[in-house]
């Protein structure tokens, strides 16, 4: 285990009981960003156990007495869900931690959840003042801190329903946007009920994000505050075949759309339905929802000597991540483009390299040819090299000419997502964008249907946890203004 | 975890033995059995440590709000829902209706096949065929005798109905295919022919109608984790396509699938299933001699045999 701290060393600071020590700006810009203790690369590479392990008491204090509390708090707009961050912050260097849950909570149901999950160094962090001069403030450790704290003490303020209004509203999906509104919802005195299409609600917090970087524990105490408030949940429903959409617009007065990006993207590469190549979402599910990590579960995942996983974002850092922990001797992360241009958090690339994934960047598979018993045996990838910016602004992978063969038995194709299909094109009338993406209104989440919202990847397309978040957010406020006042404004369509 | 308010509803109201290694199950799903059409299927969870197994629907009655699951025991989780499960139970879960339903039209002359099982989730399409003016000629096959299931219901669904077995033992000695190439000597080409049951049948059938130029839709079974679209475990090449079987299908153009990759993929965790149903049967022994359920399969057999002499 490492407790390393920053090459600066903490000054000696006398913490007082309910209070805020009286610093200097210069004095709270002189000490260093406070390292959180982690599992040892050789230690957590045998087991499914999360890697950071949170701060303390006096460590988040010190780093939240980091905080120079600007006049204008540019954290505040860097966050998706505009969370009060100098506030909760202010608290914690009080020692006040139940006070700072308490505002972390107003703008966020799910602060477990994005302290550990959400990119902070391109939201708040980004934008964080200190980070100007030193290190920025480590936001994200420290809302995660707060939640668990307040978990852990069992602190956690109950989620209190409004008045009844008599207002019905569906949710379909339980994933973060769905989870979201459902309790902005049940708070504005709305009856919720949430469908999921899975056996377990959560979404991509459940089969897609490892249990090593969020506990499925925190998960399902989460579903189950919004439970306790009144949220009526339906596991194994899906929506488009179980009920039509028409159905619960009869049964309901709204309906909140965020089934999420549910369908996996190939290369339409030769062999990729080799055995052994699998999507992303079908290997980890196997791994997280199924726990095929426990040789006992039933559900099996291939056992694998020497894995590829192709793609550079977060879930091709878990795809990988994962087969190592599986046992794999040699996982290749393999990536058209170069480290920079990759759309992983720097945190999860830096931990993928600790545990000894091998990056092969600017290398693109263009085939895979299998064994005798059809398992996947070979990649075959192009070198590439980067050419001008295209449209998303990245430069250009382009093709070399030049060929390198690995040798692997299992492939995690980790390129992104679909919207699914199931509901688009079962109910008439829904508008979509040209890949099947549900078009809605930025502002409101409002689709083409009256009563009918989306938000989260179904519309955005694979995005973020707090991305989705914040589609919630928005959807659950116009739902109930739409509840309120029964008005349809004429909708502007995004896309 | 969480508790369900729907899984109360998805209990295990009849469980019947067809014949050695093949039970019948009606569950309560009222959504389900009121939305479902021929050719769909669902994803079953018999506890809470369960694998997910998409099971075709064999049959519904919406107003009793029951589906009927015919399930051959092939590994650990089929064995648990035979040996482990009784009348009252509940499954962990029934999510469902799902897939496509069979596109049902007014064909002219259909040719109906099924094999072993899969007569049973053919025997809805052949419902659903005839109610629609199809002439619905019936073939079906087992191994041997006392693996031919629905016999009865065929001969009710179907026009006419031609019935073999591998070994001879009951109907006319042969294979499906043999049955397909005689009804067309006798009466022709058909419009369409249906084909369900193990791959390596719904294959021969499809290289015989190739040959024959017979339009053949087959339904596939191939694994699957969600069976919602997520993760594609399910995919089959057909005419060059990758498809998932879950949202695409699951019937598909015979002539157009890759059965060489489907056989293949199917097999892939062969092994590691072979282990699981082992530990399984060490830790529930049952010899066939002294097992009560394999005496009650003997029994029917023997009963339906009587009926039909």
């Amino acid at each position: 285990m490492s407790t390393g701290h920053d090459k600066a060393v903490t000054p000696k600071i006398d913490l007082p009981v309910g209070a805020e020590p009286n610093l200097s700006n210069k004095e709270r810009m002189a000490i260093p960003r406070q390292e959180m203790p982690q599992q040892s690369a050789e230690a957590r590479i045998h087991n499914f156990l999360e890697v950071p392990l949170g701060f303390d008491e006096n460590t988040a204090r010190i780093e939240a007495l980091r905080c120079i509390k600007c006049k204008k708090p540019t954290c505040i707009d860097g966050c998706p869900v505009g969370i009060n961050i100098p506030g909760f912050l202010t608290k914690i260097a009080e020692g006040d931690f139940a006070g700072g849950a308490r505002i972390l909570k107003e703008d966020n149901i799910l602060p477990a959840v994005c302290g550990r999950v959400c990119p902070q160094e391109e939201q708040c962090e980004k934008v964080c003042t200190v980070g100007k001069k030193n290190a920025p403030v480590a936001i994200g450790r420290l809302e995660r801190f707060l939640a668990d704290w307040e978990r852990e003490h069992d602190m956690v303020q109950p989620l209190i329903p409004g008045a009844p209004t008599g207002k019905k509203v569906a949710i379909v999906g339980g994933g973060p946007a769905g989870l979201t509104a459902a309790a902005d919802l049940v708070r504005m005195g709305h009856k919720v009920v949430l469908y999921e299409a899975l056996h377990k609600p959560g979404g991509v917090l459940v089969y897609g994000i490892p249990e090593f970087r969020l506990p499925k524990k925190i998960v399902e105490f989460e579903v189950r505050q919004l439970e306790k408030a009144g949220v009526e949940l339906h596991n194994s429903v899906v929506i488009g075949q179980t009920f039509t959409m028409t159905e619960l617009q009869e049964k309901f007065d709204a309906v909140f759309v965020a089934t999420g990006a549910g369908l996996p993207y190939f290369m339409n590469l030769v062999g990729e339905n080799l055995n052994g190549v699998y999507s992303a979402n079908e290997y980890l599910t196997r791994v997280n929802l199924m726990k095929a990590y426990d040789s006992h579960a039933d559900t099996p995942v291939a056992k694998s000597k020497n894995v590829a996983v192709v793609g550079g974002g977060n879930v091709a850092m878990d795809g990988a991540r994962t087969a190592k922990r599986l046992g794999a001797d040699n996982v290749y992360l393999v990536y058209r483009r170069t480290r920079k241009e990759m759309p992983a958090r720097v945190e999860e690339v830096e931990h993928a390299e600790e545990e000894g994934i091998k990056f092969f960047f600017l290398h693109n598979p263009i085939r895979y040819e299998g064994d005798a018993d059809g398992r996947v045996c070979k990649a075959i990838c192009e070198r590439m090299e980067l050419g001008e910016p295209d449209a998303s602004g990245r430069r250009r992978p382009v093709p070399t000419g030049e060929f390198v063969e690995l040798e692997v038995d299992t492939v995690v194709v980790a390129i992104g997502n679909g919207p699914n299909p199931l509901i688009p094109r079962t109910t008439d009338g829904l508008a979509t964008k040209k890949w099947g993406n549900i078009k809605a209104e930025k502002k409101s989440g409002r689709t083409s249907i009256r009563g009918v919202w989306a938000g989260g990847d179904i519309v955005l397309g694979a995005a973020t946890v707090i991305l989705a978040m914040g589609a919630g957010r928005v959807a659950a406020k116009s739902i109930d203004e739409y509840l309120k006042t029964g008005d349809w404004p004429e909708v502007t369509l995004d896309g | 975890m969480t508790a369900n308010q729907d899984a109360g509803d998805s209990v295990l109201v009849a469980k019947e033995f067809l014949a050695p290694k093949v039970t019948k199950y009606v569950v309560r799903a009222p959504d389900i059995a009121r939305r479902r059409r021929p050719g769909q299927f669902v994803i079953v969870r018999s506890h809470a440590e369960s694998e997910r197994i998409p099971l075709t629907i064999a049959d519904g009655d919406a107003e009793a709000g029951t589906i009927t699951l015919i399930v051959q025991e092939v590994g650990k989780s089929t064995a648990e829902m035979a040996h482990l499960m009784r009348v009252g139970d509940r499954f962990a879960d029934v999510l469902g209706p799902l897939g496509m339903p069979t596109h049902i039209e007014k064909y002219g002359r259909v040719i109906a096949v099924g094999g072993g099982i899969g007569i049973a989730p053919l025997h809805p399409i052949v419902q659903g065929l005839r109610a629609a003016e199809n002439e619905v000629i019936g073939i079906i096959g087992a191994r041997t005798k006392d693996l031919l299931i629905m016999e009865d219901e065929m001969k009710r669904a179907c026009h006419s109905l031609r019935v073999v077995t591998d070994d001879g033992s009951y109907g006319v000695k042969g294979l499906v295919t043999d049955a397909i190439q005689a009804e067309v000597n006798a009466t022709g080409k058909p419009d369409l022919c249906v084909a369900i049951g193990p791959l390596v049948m719904m294959r021969a059938v499809s290289n015989l109608t190739k040959e024959l130029g017979i339009k053949t839709l087959v339904s596939l079974n191939p694994i699957m984790v969600d069976g919602t679209g997520m993760c594609g475990g399910c995919r089959v090449t057909v005419h060059k396509e990758t498809k998932f079987v879950c949202v695409d299908g699951p019937e598909f153009d015979a002539h157009g699938v890759d059965f060489d990759e489907l056989q293949r993929r199917q097999r892939f965790y062969t092994p590691q299933e072979r282990g699981s149903y082992d530990l399984f049967l060490k830790d529930h022994p049952h010899d066939a001699k002294n097992c009560k359920l394999h005496k009650m399969a003997d029994a029917a057999a023997a009963e339906r045999g009587k009926e039909t002499k």
